[in-house]
Order: C-alpha cells, then sequence, then structure tokens
C-alpha cells in the first residue's frame, strides 16, 4: 500500500528526515516511536503534503503511485489521512460543515451526489458514537476553542467519516487521560478493515495497549535505527531512548 | 469642478424650485457657503489622509433628475432581500418613487413619507432636527447635502411606538445617470422608548461613475432602540460618500451596520454621540474590496455622559489592488466616567497588492474608564488551508471557506436575519468568483 524509500526531507534547510525506509501493507498497524525532534511529525507531515517539507530525495509510492507529486488534497482523495499532532483551529467554519464539505468532496470523487441533509445527520449520529460525543460538538467552530483532549477526538470523527485506506496518527495519545484514549483507540480499532492501515505516531508505549501494533519502529535522528514486532514498544518503555542512542551509535 | 460652479449649480438649483421651501433657504445657503469656503478636503486634512478625493474634486457632476422611464420592481427584486412585505421607500436618481413604494404596514402613528413633502408638511419636527446633529463633525460633504438635498426619507416614531418590520429605504442609481450627482438626506426621529430598525441600500442598475452624497442623522430619545443598516452596492465605477450620525439620548441603544462592497471610491463616516446616561451603541461593519477599489470608514463615538458602553467591530477583506481605511475614534469626555468601550478592527488581505490603512484611536479625558482597542491586518491563514486539503478539500474552496468564515464572523452581528442572510450571499458570491478567476 505504502512504500517509502531513501526519503530525505528538509525545512528551512534543516535537513529532518535522512533516509527513511518504511513500507505497510493493507490490513497491517505500524508503530513509529522516538524521542522528542526525532522527525516524526515531520515524517507525517510530509506524507500529508506539508508546504513547508522539501523533499530531497528519495520517494513515496502509494498504492503504486507516485505520491510526491500531488497535492495535499489529491493525496486525500487517494485515502491518506493525518490526524494532526496540533490539529488546526478554523474560526467562523462550523464543525457541520466543515464535514460536510470534507464529506461531499469524497462523494463526488466517486461520482455521488451531495448528501441528503437528513442522511447526513444520521452519519453523524453513527460517527459520533463511534467517538461517545453529543451532537452539540458540530455547531461549534472546528477546533477553535477545544481542550487538547477535545482536539483529538475530533481528528478522529473527521477519519471516521472519511474512512481513509491509511491513516496516519500522530501523538492522538499525548494530552489524553485514561478515558479519552480509551475512547480514541476504541474507535481506531473499530474502523480497521482487512483493506486500510494505519500508521500509530506515538511517544509512549501506552496508546500500544489499545491499539496493538504488528510494526514497531524507532524513529532517531532522522533515520528509522530498529524495527521489530509489538514487544519493541515494551522494550523502549523499559529501557528508554538511551537505549536508542547506543543502537544508532 | 470649481468651487464657483456649485454656487451657479445651487443657482440654477433654486431657480427649478430645489430650494424650496423658503423656511429652509438659510440652512440651504449656510451650507453651501461653508462648502465653497473650505472646499474639498485634500489628503491634509488628517481625516482624509489616506483617500484622495480628487476624482470627486475635480469631476463634473451635473444633479441628477428622475429618468423618463422608470425600472420596475423586478429591477429592485434581487435588492429586497426576499422581502417585498416590508415598508419601503424607494428612491429613483435620488427621488421618491411612490409606485415603486410601499408604505402600508406601519402604524398610523408612525410617519413614514418622503423628505421632500416632509418639508412642507412637517415643518415643526423636520426644523427641530435637520441638520441638527451633522453639525458636531463639519465636513464638506453634509455641507454640500444640505445646500443640495432634494429628497430622502422621514420617519418619525412617537414614544413606545415599535415597527414590527424593518423600514427598508432604496437609493437606486438608474441607467443613464453617467456624471450625475445626488444628494439623499435621511431623518429619523425615535421618540422615547420607540422602537425600529431601518435598512438602507445603495445600488445601480447599469455600471456608470456618478456620485452620491448621502446624509443621514438619526435621533435616539430616551430608552429608544434604533437598529441601522446601510448596504452599499453602488457600481464599481461611481464614487460614494455617506455620514450617518446619531444623537443618543438616555438609556437609548443604537446599533449600525455598515455594509461596503461597491463603489470605486467610496467613504462611510459613523458618527453617535451618547449624550445620555446608560446608554449603548453598538457599531459594526464589513467591507469587502476587489479590482482597484477604495472602500474608506470612518466612525466616531463621543462618550458624553458617564455610565455609556460603546462596542465596535469592523472587518475587512480585500483582493487583488483593492485599498481600504479604517479610522475608528472613541472620545470620552471628562464628564463620561465608567466608560465602557471596545473597539477592534480585522483586515485579511488575499493579495499582495491589497493594502489597508487602519488607526483606531482613543481619546480620554476622564480617568474612571474601561477602553480597549486594537486592529490587526493579516493574511489567509496557510496552515487552515492545508488542514482543509488534508481533508480533501481543494485548496480554492478551502480558501472560500475559510476567508468566508472571517468575513460571516461580523455579519452575524446583523439582527435582520434576511439582510444577513443576503450579505452572506453576497460575500460568498464575490468569493467564488474570485477563486475561480485565480484559478
Ligand atoms: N517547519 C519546520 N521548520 C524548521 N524546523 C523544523 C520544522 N518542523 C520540524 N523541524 C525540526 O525538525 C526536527 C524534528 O521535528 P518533529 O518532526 O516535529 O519531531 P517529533 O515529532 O519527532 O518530535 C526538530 O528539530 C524540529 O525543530
Ligand atoms: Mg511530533
Amino acid at each position: 500500500m505504502l512504500e517509502i524509500k531513501n526519503l530525505h526531507a528538509k525545512a528551512e534547510d534543516n535537513l529532518i528526515l535522512k533516509g527513511i525506509d518504511l513500507t505497510v501493507h493493507a490490513g497491517e498497524i505500524h508503530a513509529v516511536m522516538g524521542p522528542n525532534g526525532s522527525g516524526k511529525s515531520t515524517l507525517a507531515q510530509v506524507l500529508a503534503g506539508h508546504p513547508a517539507y522539501e523533499v530531497t530525495e528519495g520517494s513515496i509510492l502509494f498504492e503504486g503511485q507516485d505520491l510526491l507529486e500531488s497535492e495535499p488534497d489529491a493525496r486525500a482523495a487517494a485515502g491518506i489521512f493525518l490526524a494532526f499532532q496540533y490539529p488546526v483551529e478554523i474560526p467562523g467554519v462550523s464543525n457541520a460543515y466543515f464535514l460536510r464539505a470534507a464529506y461531499n468532496e469524497k462523494r463526488k470523487r466517486q461520482g455521488l451526489d451531495e448528501i441528503d441533509p437528513i442522511d447526513f445527520m444520521d452519519l453523524m449520529e453513527e460517527k459520533l458514537s463511534l467517538v461517545n460525543w453529543s451532537s452539540d460538538i458540530l455547531s461549534r467552530a472546528v477546533n477553535a476553542g477545544f481542550s487538547g483532549g477535545e482536539k483529538k477526538r475530533n481528528e478522529i470523527l473527521q477519519m471516521a467519516v472519511l474512512e481513509p485506506k491509511l491513516a496516519v496518527l500522530d501523538e492522538t495519545d499525548s494530552g489524553l487521560d485514561i478515558d479519552a484514549l480509551r475512547i480514541v483507540a476504541e474507535g481506531v480499532n473499530s474502523l480497521r478493515r482487512p483493506d486500510n492501515a494505519t500508521i500509530v505516531v506515538t511517544h509512549y508505549q501506552r496508546l500500544l495497549n489499545y491499539i496493538v501494533p504488528d510494526y514497531v519502529h524507532v524513529l532517531f535522528g532522522g533515520r528509522i535505527v530498529k524495527s521489530g514486532g509489538k514487544e519493541l514498544a515494551l522494550e523502549l518503555e523499559e529501557r528508554g531512548y538511551d537505549w536508542v542512542h547506543e543502537v544508532a551509535a | 469642478m470649481t468651487l464657483d460652479t456649485y454656487r451657479h449649480a445651487f443657482q440654477r438649483f433654486t431657480e427649478n424650485g430645489g430650494g424650496s421651501p423658503s423656511w429652509i433657504r438659510p440652512l440651504r445657503e449656510a451650507g453651501l457657503d461653508r462648502f465653497v469656503r473650505a472646499g474639498f478636503p485634500t489628503r491634509k486634512n488628517e481625516d482624509w489622509r489616506f483617500t484622495n478625493l480628487q476624482p470627486i474634486a475635480t469631476g463634473e457632476f451635473r444633479l441628477l433628475d428622475p429618468p423618463e422611464a422608470l425600472p420596475g420592481l423586478d429591477a429592485l427584486r434581487p435588492y429586497l432581500f426576499g422581502h417585498e412585505d416590508w415598508p419601503r421607500m424607494v428612491f429613483v436618481n435620488g427621488r421618491f418613487v411612490r409606485a415603486l413604494s410601499r408604505l402600508d404596514g406601519i402604524p398610523s402613528s408612525v410617519q413614514l413619507l418622503s423628505l421632500r413633502e416632509a418639508l412642507d408638511s412637517q415643518r415643526e419636527v423636520v426644523e427641530a432636527h435637520l441638520a441638527k446633529v451633522a453639525v458636531n463633525a463639519p465636513s464638506a460633504f453634509t455641507d454640500l447635502n444640505t445646500a443640495f438635498m432634494a429628497d430622502g426619507a422621514l420617519l418619525v416614531l412617537p414614544a413606545d411606538a415599535v415597527l414590527e418590520h424593518p423600514v427598508h429605504l432604496v437609493f437606486v442609481t438608474a441607467p443613464g445617470a453617467a456624471d450625475g450627482a445626488t444628494h439623499p438626506r435621511t431623518l429619523i426621529v425615535a421618540g422615547r422608548h420607540a422602537q425600529a430598525t431601518v435598512v438602507e441600500s445603495y445600488v445601480s442598475l447599469a455600471e456608470q461613475r456618478y456620485l452620491t452624497n448621502t446624509v443621514s442623522e438619526i435621533f435616539l430619545e430616551e430608552g429608544a432602540r434604533v437598529n441601522h443598516c446601510k448596504v452599499q452596492l453602488e457600481s464599481e465605477a461611481a464614487y460614494h460618500v455617506g455620514t450617518i450620525e446619531a444623537w443618543q439620548g438616555r438609556s437609548s441603544h443604537f446599533e449600525s451596520f455598515s455594509f461596503a462592497m461597491g463603489g470605486a471610491l467610496s467613504r462611510t463616516n459613523v458618527y453617535t454621540v451618547l449624550d445620555g446616561e446608560g446608554s449603548h451603541v453598538q457599531l459594526d461593519g464589513l467591507y469587502v474590496g476587489h479590482g482597484v477599489q477604495h472602500l474608506d470608514h470612518q466612525t466616531r463615538i463621543e462618550h458624553a455622559k458617564p455610565g455609556c458602553t460603546s462596542r465596535e467591530i469592523y472587518k475587512g477583506m480585500l483582493d487583488d489592488r483593492s485599498h481600504a481605511v479604517f479610522n475608528g475614534k472613541v472620545y470620552v469626555r471628562a464628564e463620561a466616567q465608567q466608560t465602557d468601550g471596545k473597539q477592534t478592527n480585522r483586515n485579511l488581505l488575499l493579495s499582495e497588492t491589497a493594502k489597508v490603512d487602519t488607526k483606531p484611536q482613543l481619546e480620554i479625558f476622564a480617568d474612571d474608564v474601561k477602553c480597549t482597542h486594537g486592529a490587526t491586518v493579516g493574511q489567509l491563514d496557510e496552515l487552515a488551508l492545508f488542514y482543509c486539503q488534508t481533508r480533501g478539500i481543494p485548496l480554492s474552496d478551502a480558501r472560500t471557506m475559510v476567508t468566508y468564515a472571517f468575513a460571516a464572523d461580523v455579519i452575524e452581528e446583523i439582527q435582520t436575519r434576511p439582510v444577513a442572510e443576503h450579505l452572506e450571499a453576497l460575500v460568498r458570491e464575490r468569493l467564488e468568483r474570485g477563486s475561480a478567476r485565480a484559478e
């Protein structure tokens, strides 16, 4: 599904990703772990097409297509979804309006008409229940004045509505209490299908108790320095990231 | 046009009966004298620093007469907010047209009539109020209007009268009005605890160069509530100068919204004096510019008595090479203790070449006051656009969505929903056209 080869990316003359190789197949869950500043978010943002990052070397293929040639909206259209580490506020645009616009774009690409307002409300009800939320949230402006936890939950709601093929969750667990964490994890798990895949970017092992990965990768200094099964996450938890330093050295 | 030409024009105007009735003659002459003495302001005048009036000062504008063929109601329908049922006065080329108006549906105690008629039949109330507020801020344009005002509206609400529907004043410039000028004058007198909503629209049925120089004076007696909304949709080749001046008595409540999207050059002044304790004013506005439009607003809130509150939010959205000016002054007299004032001006530049000059000003002479003000000029939030894109929304749609939200936020302040919805649609249409062009 996703094939990243020798990916190098920089921002403002600062080389951040220094040769990433990562292959994700349909049905898999990959965890990307690593200390602060190792380049996890950069990798996620480069996948989504953030204009601040320039890919200087390497390639990303998504379902055989060269992703680097497409605009961010085309990437979303291809089925990639990024749950932001820091979701963006859009004052004045209601969640309902935003979700409907995004959802209708998807329908348009499938050659379908815009969704009928009543059907949309039904859809919302279903998706809101996945993240255990009330419909009050729909009339609020996108992420504006939301608490950290609300913002994360909103990302999962958007993901539930858009049903992407590949979801990249960038530290969706940080700042969540255990109940919120469980809700978010259950949301993610319930959206899991044999034909989609998830990359969970996280700092802590905690989330991986709920979203169990098939593979764990350790990112350090812009490179994947170690890959393994889910037990690698536990090992990291135990030994800390200093251990990675040694591995990387 | 030299100032002498204005003297000659005035002579012709009065010879043709324009100056009548005779009791108003001294007022007109005083206006003309002040105007001719001072002339059009130049940019050396602090109030006009960012607006070049040369196109108006050097232009030749004849006083417009009603056209031979009056437009039909069909031509006006797009401007009626879907509410033909509201009481309405239509002015074509500055003159009241009864056939297009609708004066029923208001209580019999309320007077709504053309100024031209009122000068004859309602001398007492007109004489007591006309040019009584609009003298506080000396202005060449107000003086010019006083000299040449030919028609307009008079709305008088006795104590406790409440209007159920908004009164819509529609100032239409008909095709064939190139190089013409109108000087409409409106007077609104709201008695004690009276309530009314008044909407003034300025529209043109053709793209043409003309001058609208309008003045509206609004009196709010104790406890009165007036909601005023001005919708400026002039031809983009036209010049528009409009002044709204309010005087507020004790515990009165004045809300004003100024929407400006038309005109080659437009200037709207909104001035109010909080002259009674416990009165409140809310001044809001939105200007939307594209092409080479120049959109100027000047507001002044004078806190003259203690315990009054003022709120002001003006927003601007400028594309292409358009230029906007905002100058908002809050003036607190020494006597006006416990003043509470808040003013903001936010501008969004949609192109590299659009420009805004903003100058919020506070002048405070009392010591126990709570006043804040602030102005911002910014670009679209790139991160918000990217965020929309990652949800599959194409960049041009994302741009429209985020920009529109910026404008919709202040349009929400308009209490009259059909007007708010109409303006929202106009802004959306303008943005969609803009982004279609950008692609
Ligand atoms: N837009 C940017 N401009 C400049 N430097 C950046 C930018 N984004 C990230 N960086 C730098 O790249 C490094 C990796 O950041 P990031 O990918 O956010 O790490 P992580 O998510 O693993 O904590 C950091 O040193 C950070 O300061
Ligand atoms: Mg990060």
